[in-house]
């Protein structure tokens, strides 16, 4: 059983814009999916669709072999979002709280909870902060925190690390790698910057703009535990010039004289 | 670890004392330099023989000094001294003005709530709460006085609720703001959790419409003690400030630090009113700095 399967997905907006046409994709348990594309490529609304944030115009969506509302419901798997999108009224801790109490958890199981999921993103000793006392980059490992809380086999992320520094963006790559193996949960990842999607991904899907679809499908192969020396090997390399090379025909199928999409990711 | 934390520092005894003696001093600063303003234009005035905006003289401009003397005169002959009418009448006044912001605040907050919940009851609703306050509350209030007077309703209640006439309106307006202030993200992730529309409001619309109703009982705080003032003079209740208001105005040309003396009390009272409200929000708040207006 895939942990994600699409079939047929599109999605219309009301302005008769066409954001997604005819995506197929297959996700398996474990693996580690990005979705790049440029700006209006639908990659983030197709997320939210893969998360019943919204409707496909047609097609389904399967997780972990239910409906995605049914697999919504069930809390089949965590969000992260460009914001970190933590309460501000809350604490780290409660923060992580959050949907272990929508879930009834009782205390106890949840401190123990809130100790573990800390610590998976190092983070200990912060706990009685509010988020307005940490630093981007802290505050998304937070959100990881809250999203893999209730240990979702699915972990959904659209462009967590996209108002990070390079730097910040580069080690909690490397963080979201270990925590993707300690945790065997399965990723789908929007990005767009192409070496974040060739350094954390198993396979890299590429899009195209007006209308979004999948122009091709890149399989990583480097070797894990992926470091710093994975992002100077000649085959990193390789695979880089490969998806760019596939975004660029992805682009120039559709000819590059056309104006910048409007619909920039829209929900 | 990169990220430094952020400790808020002047948390200390030691930080705190000499704060507070600021604070004490810019005080006394300030009414110092509002007396020397005061005392200033009036020596100016009377010299000059200003007449605009007003003629200036002791009646229009006494000497701060009687204001303050006043409040030790008794107003009858052997009787006590006006501050210990005062004293009864800011405690009667800020009876029903209490009592009115805190029906007000809930009327107003929970209307918010009720139209936070649809577009629909917005769309409709909305401008009959604006309208509301576009009538004249001096046209409202011998109605609301008659109209629960004749039910038995003791005239002080009927003045709270036109003291909660003035109030709701700005908790409803900021609440519901504050209520649809969460971003679409934070709203897609509580739907990712599937929580319904009960979780939604109170887990995420409520809190984070605190700052808003905070703002809002500010306003609400002192506007609370004008509409009780305002209301007793319809009602014709005797023992609060209005009427303490209206019996010195008819003795102004003769009198005029009383009214003075009693402004000043009404003024305080709206003060503490406020200061209570900034007291709450310091324990119910716990957010950035920068948010606690």
């Amino acid at each position: 059983m895939s942990a994600v399967s699409i079939k047929g997905v599109s999605k219309q907006f009301e302005a008769g814009v066409t954001a997604l046409q005819g995506i197929d994709l297959d996700v398996e348990p474990g693996e580690f999916v990005s979705l790049i594309g440029p700006s209006g490529c639908g990659k983030s609304t197709l997320l939210r669709i893969i998360g019943d944030l919204t409707k496909p115009t047609a097609g389904t969506v399967q997780v972990n072999g239910k409906p995605a509302d049914r697999a919504r419901r069930d809390h089949e798997y965590g969000i992260v979002f460009q914001d970190a999108v933590l309460y501000d009224w809350r604490t780290v801790s409660k923060n992580i709280s959050l949907p272990l109490e929508l879930l009834h958890w009782n205390r106890s199981r949840r401190n123990a909870r809130i100790k573990d999921m800390l610590e998976l993103v190092e983070l200990t000793g912060f706990e009685s902060h509010h988020p307005w006392q940490l630093s981007g980059g802290m505050q998304q490992r937070v959100s990881i925190a809250r999203a893999l809380s209730f240990s979702p086999s699915l972990l959904l992320m659209d462009e967590p690390f996209g108002a990070l520094d390079e730097m910040t963006r580069e080690r909690l790559n490397a963080e979201l790698l270990r925590i993707w193996q300690e945790t065997g949960s399965t990723v789908v990842f929007v990005t767009h910057s192409i070496s974040e999607a060739v350094f954390l991904s198993t396979r890299v899907v590429v899009m195209s703009v007006r209308p979004g679809q999948i122009a091709g499908l890149v399989d990583v192969d480097l070797e894990q535990p992926r470091t710093n020396a994975t992002r100077e090997s000649p085959r990193f390399f390789e695979l880089v010039t490969q998806v760019r090379e596939q975004l660029a025909a992805a682009g120039a199928r559709l000819g590059e004289t056309q104006e910048p999409a409007l619909v920039e990711d829209q929900v | 670890m990169s990220a430094i934390a952020v400790e808020p520092s002047n948390r200390g005894i030691a930080g705190a004392l000499p704060r507070a003696a600021a604070r004490a001093l810019l005080l006394v600063v300030g009414l110092a330099v509002l007396w020397g303003v005061w005392e200033g234009y009036r020596w100016l005035g009377i010299r000059e023989h200003w007449t605009w905006p007003f003629k200036v003289n002791d009646t229009n401009m006494p000497h701060i000094s009687k204001i303050w003397h006043a409040f030790g005169q008794p107003l009858q002959p052997d009787g006590p001294p006006l501050r210990h009418y005062l004293w009864h009448y800011a405690i009667f006044t800020g009876k029903e003005a209490l009592a009115g912001f805190v029906l007000g605040a809930a009327i107003g907050f929970f209307l918010a709530v009720a139209l936070s919940q649809s577009n629909m009851l917005r769309r409709g609703f909305l401008p009959y709460i604006v309208v509301s306050q576009t009538v004249p509350i001096l046209a409202i209030a011998p109605m609301v006085v008659v109209g629960l007077g004749t039910k038995g309703v003791s005239p002080w209640v009927s003045v709270a609720v036109i003291a909660a006439y003035l109030t709701f309106f700005p908790v409803a307006i900021n609440t519901l703001r504050g209520l649809l202030s969460p971003d679409p993200e934070a709203l897609e992730l509580m739907r990712s959790y599937a929580a319904g529309r009960w979780k939604i409001l109170w887990r995420l619309r409520v809190p984070a419409s605190l700052p808003y109703v905070f703002s809002a009982l500010k306003i609400s705080a002192t506007a609370s003690v004008i509409g009780a003032i305002i209301g007793e003079t319809p009602a014709s209740l005797q023992g609060g400030l209005g009427y303490a208001i209206v019996n010195f105005n008819q003795y102004y040309s003769i009198q005029p630090a009383n009214l003075w003396a009693t402004i000043i009390v009404c003024a305080l009272l709206g003060i503490v009113f406020f200061l209570a409200v900034v007291a709450l929000e310091h324990i119910v708040l716990k957010r950035a700095p920068e948010n606690v207006a």
